[in-house]
């Protein structure tokens, strides 16, 4: 097998043990939801990118209207535009066809990684490295995806089991909130999002998330003047 | 339990699964570089993940009842407490998780 690729996917090793309880969680939460056993894993291949699916989930079980599901996982998923260009560099001697390929496999882990190992020049072939940290990602991904859609239709809703959701996203919003634009940002919008709580359509996250990236844009903006 | 037909469902999927893939695919498809962003979208942009993360936790963690006590006092939110100062400490998921579920347990099945 070809050397970037195995360096990639050794590579990857830590981080799977972050994508398996991420992905079970997603499994999880599609049972709880309503979402049947095809659903659930379909969305793991279509998506493939949890955070969304698991804000789309949460909507869905809650009966909010298809539209807002699809707009707050576009939100969501928006920040790939920022991998988008940031990797395309490094991809451009490649064919249209090659590029449309890797494009589906751009996950935060994938794009981290594998800029990290272009920048300190570790890589000869790109793709190559680039595939062997996301085909391990992804496998994981729809394993333990299918794994929690066994295991979530046996357990208790005593357990809670669904609190591992918001669980989740702290783990990742925590280490994020790196300054106080952010963190501004995220106080503001949760503040939000606690007020509206009931309102329409489910409009609460939508509105914060976009008054609070507002708010971090004004607060670095005095901090910068 | 969602309402939504099967139907509804795959619609919602299948728009969210096309969508993802063309922002991942936008500008790998249009050889861009980093500075092809304009610097006041990229600037939003960075704000994207905590403000939507803190909007989804926040309301899962919150709920506001009749009194302070009742508020404050929630297992969740006390859970959501622990789990954060867990996230800050050591910045590793599974910890995150599993403090979080034994410390919402502990509150629900163990303290009277």
């Amino acid at each position: 097998m070809n050397a970037d690729f195995r360096a990639g996917a050794r590579d990857v090793l830590p981080v799977l043990l972050g994508v398996v309880p991420f992905a079970m969680v997603v499994g999880i939460a599609a049972i709880d939801a309503g979402l049947t056993p095809l659903q659930a894993i379909g969305m793991s291949a279509f998506v493939y990118a949890g955070s969304s699916q698991l804000a789309a989930i949460e909507l869905l079980g809650e009966s909010a209207p298809i539209a807002v599901a699809v707009f707050t996982a576009i939100i969501i998923n928006l920040r790939m535009v920022m991998y988008s260009a940031s990797i395309a560099p490094h991809f451009d001697d490649y064919r249209r066809r090659t590029r449309a390929f890797l494009a589906y496999f751009l996950t935060d882990q994938a794009y981290a990684l594998s800029l990290t190992a272009y920048e300190a020049d570790a890589v000869e072939d790109e793709r190559w490295y680039y595939l062997g940290v996301a085909t391990p990602i992804s496998i994981v991904w729809m394993v333990c995806t299918a794994l929690g859609v066994v295991l979530g239709s046996g357990i208790p809703d005593s357990w809670g089991l669904s609190f591992a959701v918001p669980l989740v996203f702290l783990a990742i919003l925590v280490p994020v909130m790196k300054d106080r634009p952010r963190t501004v940002a995220a106080i503001v919008s949760g503040a939000i999002a606690v007020v509206l709580v009931s309102a329409p359509f489910n409009l609460g996250l939508p509105t914060g998330a976009l008054v609070g990236i507002a708010a971090g844009l004004l607060t670095e903006a005095v901090r910068n003047r | 339990m969602t309402d939504h037909g099967p139907i509804a469902i795959w619609v919602a999927i299948v728009l969210i699964g096309v969508a993802t893939y063309l922002i991942r695919l936008s500008f790998i498809h249009l050889f861009g570089r980093i500075d092809d962003v304009p610097p006041a979208v990229e600037r939003a942009l960075r704000f994207v993940p905590p403000a939507v993360l803190a909007g989804l936790v926040a309301p899962a963690l919150i709920s506001v009842g009749p009194t302070l006590e009742a508020t404050l006092l929630d297992d969740r939110l006390l859970a959501g407490l622990v789990a954060g100062a867990v996230a800050w400490r050591t910045e590793d998921m599974f910890a995150t998780i599993g403090v979080g579920m034994a410390t919402l347990w502990l509150l629900r099945f163990v303290v009277p």
